[in-house]
């Protein structure tokens, strides 16, 4: 079963097009990872997955529910306000600047929607979110404030944050680029436990080692399309394109 | 009079200077928050009303705006209804201070609201939609608290100049300590410059309680950054 599909996407900014009719779903179970130059519209067709950003054409569904719908135009058309929350319950989104909560403490931002938007007992929702802190190395760490906190620990709670929604998928924008290497090693371990426990996950990187090790699908993205999709071997051993061979050989110098 | 009455009657009048402060207080923060709402409002007509409203408290003096409520409702029913009778609350003296005072400090709230506002990083709203929380509760848990503590120090700059300001309400005769240190101060046999002395110290003081208290309402809430 598909978890996303996203058919015929089209975004621009201000006359400028962002994505180009890009068509892309998740299976369930699946981590695919989006790898790509910046401005190549990869962090962009995440924050349309995530509804942090409007298509302009195309539709947006999970699972069985339209988030934006083509019109007879082809105009895309999204659904109600309260269809979209329910909608939002299905994904977490991890970002590159963590954007915790700096007033609350870790434990409380893992806490917070589930208590609030879920409207799920404290206790119970208490426990998980120990759980899934612990599961992250941060159980020491739950009653400290997000500045205490290393970059790779505040990304860690990030995570446990959009699990605790208990999310079909999660989605990852770029989330090592503002870390150091080490740190990225510990928050890089956390997603590739997660894509053991079949987590299904799409993640934005550029740590090409990595999205390597941990995908089932790699797209290469640039200048607003999927130049190539494929296996992490495929891509990566033997990409089929010359624009993918030449961003790859960047990497491999 | 001696000196210890002139204090004492100082004292007496400062009770209305801290009535004043209070209510201006009360009534200017929620109503700067209100305004906020307007000037942030998807309605063109509210917006520009607001922003002409704060545009006009900040740019005429407060104790013309003062005479002008004070005063308006005698100038203006007149003018506009000839031949009704109307008579004003006995205590329209002090209303119409709290009003001007209230309207006024609550211009420049909602400017000192909105640049704390503004600050906050986009990444907190996204943080919060993705999580699914409402609107309104991504302003009042996750907003709102972030806000008051970057205001604190523009807040406690006009929550001081507040208890100096108090003073113009003398403009309209109200009773207050300034009124009073004046009255007392020319009369004969009184303790003369001791008088305006003596005022200075209680506003001294009180203003010296205000930045004691804001401190340490700053220092709660170091406990996040």
């Amino acid at each position: 079963m598909s978890i996303l599909t996203m058919s015929n996407i089209s975004k621009s900014f201000d006359g400028l097009d962002v994505l180009k009719d890009i068509s892309f779903s998740v299976e369930k179970g699946e981590v695919v990872s989006i790898i790509g130059p910046s401005g190549s519209g990869k962090s962009t067709l995440l924050r349309c997955a995530t509804l942090l950003e409007t298509i302009d054409n195309g539709s947006i569904r999970y699972m069985n529910q339209y988030a934006a719908k083509e019109n007879s135009e082809g105009k895309a058309v999204y659904s109600s306000k309260s269809e979209l929350r329910k909608i939002k319950s299905y994904f977490g989104l991890v970002f590159q600047q963590f954007n915790l909560f700096p007033h609350y403490t870790v434990l409380k931002n893992v806490m917070e929607a589930p208590i609030v938007v879920q409207k799920r007992p404290r206790h119970e929702v208490e426990n998980e979110a120990m759980e899934i802190l612990r599961k992250m190395g941060l159980e020491d760490k739950a009653d400290a404030y997000p500045w205490q906190l290393s970059g790779g620990q505040q990304q860690r709670v990030g995570i446990a944050r959009a699990l605790a929604l208990k999310p079909e998928i999660i989605f990852f924008d770029e989330p090592t680029s503002a870390l150091d290497p080490e740190l990225t090693g510990e928050v890089l371990k956390v997603i590739r436990q997660l894509a053991e426990d079949n987590m299904t996950m799409v993640i934005v990187t550029h740590e090409m080692p990595f999205a390597k090790a941990v995908s089932d699908r790699v797209l290469f993205m640039d200048g607003g399309v999927v130049v190539e999709e494929g296996t992490p071997e495929e891509l990566f051993d033997n990409p089929q394109t010359e624009r993918t061979r030449q961003f790859l050989g960047n990497y491999q110098q | 009079m001696s000196v210890k009455i002139m204090i004492l009657e100082l004292f007496k009048a400062f009770g209305n200077t801290a009535l004043i402060f209070v209510l201006t207080l009360l009534g200017s923060i929620p109503l700067g928050l209100l305004v906020y709402f307007g000037r942030k409002s998807r309605f063109v007509l509210l917006r520009g009303f607001i922003k002409a409203y704060i545009s006009i408290m900040r740019g005429t003096p407060l104790m013309l705006q003062l005479m002008m409520v004070f005063y308006g409702p005698s100038l203006l029913i007149p003018l506009l209804f000839p031949g009704v009778k109307f008579s004003l609350p006995s205590n329209w003296r002090f209303t119409a201070v709290i009003i001007a005072f209230v309207i006024n400090y609550a211009a420049y709230f909602c400017e000192i609201f909105r640049a704390g506002i503004e600050s906050i990083p986009k990444g907190q709203y996204e943080a919060a939609d993705v999580l699914g929380l409402t609107k309104s509760q991504t302003f009042f848990r996750i907003i709102l608290p972030q806000m008051v503590k970057r205001v604190i120090p523009p807040v406690t700059n006009e929550v001081i100049t507040l208890v100096k300001d108090t003073s113009l309400s003398s403009a309209i005769g109200t009773v207050e300590m300034f009124t009073k240190a004046k009255q007392i101060a020319v009369a004969p046999k009184s303790p003369g410059m001791l008088t305006f002395v003596a005022a200075a110290v209680f506003y001294y003081v009180f203003n010296y309680a205000v930045a004691f208290l804001m401190e340490r309402i700053e220092k709660k809430l170091d406990y996040y950054r």
